[in-house]
């Protein structure tokens, strides 16, 4: 069992260089932090795929043994957790995120 | 030690219990809890329950050297059960000493 949701995350990850798990989704999402770093996230202007925890809560409880991570939102670049929303607003605002993205190369919306 | 927080008994009981385990984990110089649930009445997360959303400032030697995921993986793990059974949300501020 638990290795089907490790493979489900695998596959989610490995599917995009950009993945944000969040509460709701970017139109809707369900809690502040999420909208933060939805919002952080348009502004640098890149893409990502998005994973609603609230609609799956297999991979809600997976992800947090699998990047032993408690909480969301969770960013994942190239499949590395990147952050929390304290984190990603840290690294939007001191500029390493857009670097960050620049130098594993994704694509801009 | 640098105790910010206006008394001790001001403290309610899951900011006492946060404050109590991060005081045994680090030792801080400097430990801030705000209790922000107030700001976040009525919604979802909020439960009903006094406490649930806290900004926490710590200052503590443990944290030099260690990166933010590798800082806030420590408080996570000294938090233990209490996020996010307890904790609905967490702000973390985490610094060594200056």
């Amino acid at each position: 069992m638990a290795d089907t949701i490790n493979d489900r995350i695998k596959e989610i990850l490995e599917k995009s260089p950009v993945v944000l798990f969040m509460k709701g989704t970017p139109l809707f999402p369900q809690c502040g932090f999420s909208n933060q770093v939805v919002a952080i996230l348009n502004n640098i202007g890149i893409e990502y795929d998005s994973v609603d925890v609230l609609q799956d809560p297999e991979i809600r409880q997976g992800i947090k043994v699998y990047s032993d991570w408690p909480t969301f939102p969770q960013l994942y670049i190239k499949g590395e957790l990147v952050g929390g929303c304290d984190i990603i607003t840290e690294m939007f605002e001191n500029g390493e995120l857009a670097e960050l993205a620049q130098k594993e190369n994704i694509a801009r919306k | 030690m640098n105790m910010q927080n206006p008394s001790d008994a001001t403290l309610k009981p899951v900011a006492s219990l946060i404050k109590a385990r991060l005081e045994a984990a680090f030792s801080p110089k400097k430990l801030i809890i705000e209790d922000d649930s107030n700001k976040h009445a009525g919604h979802a997360g909020h439960q009903h329950r006094s406490e649930s959303h806290f900004t926490v400032t710590v200052v503590a030697q443990a944290f030099e050297n260690e990166s933010r995921i590798s800082r806030e993986r420590m408080v996570h793990k000294a938090l233990g059960d209490l996020l996010p059974d307890r904790i609905h949300a967490l702000r973390l501020k985490l610094s060594p000493p200056a």
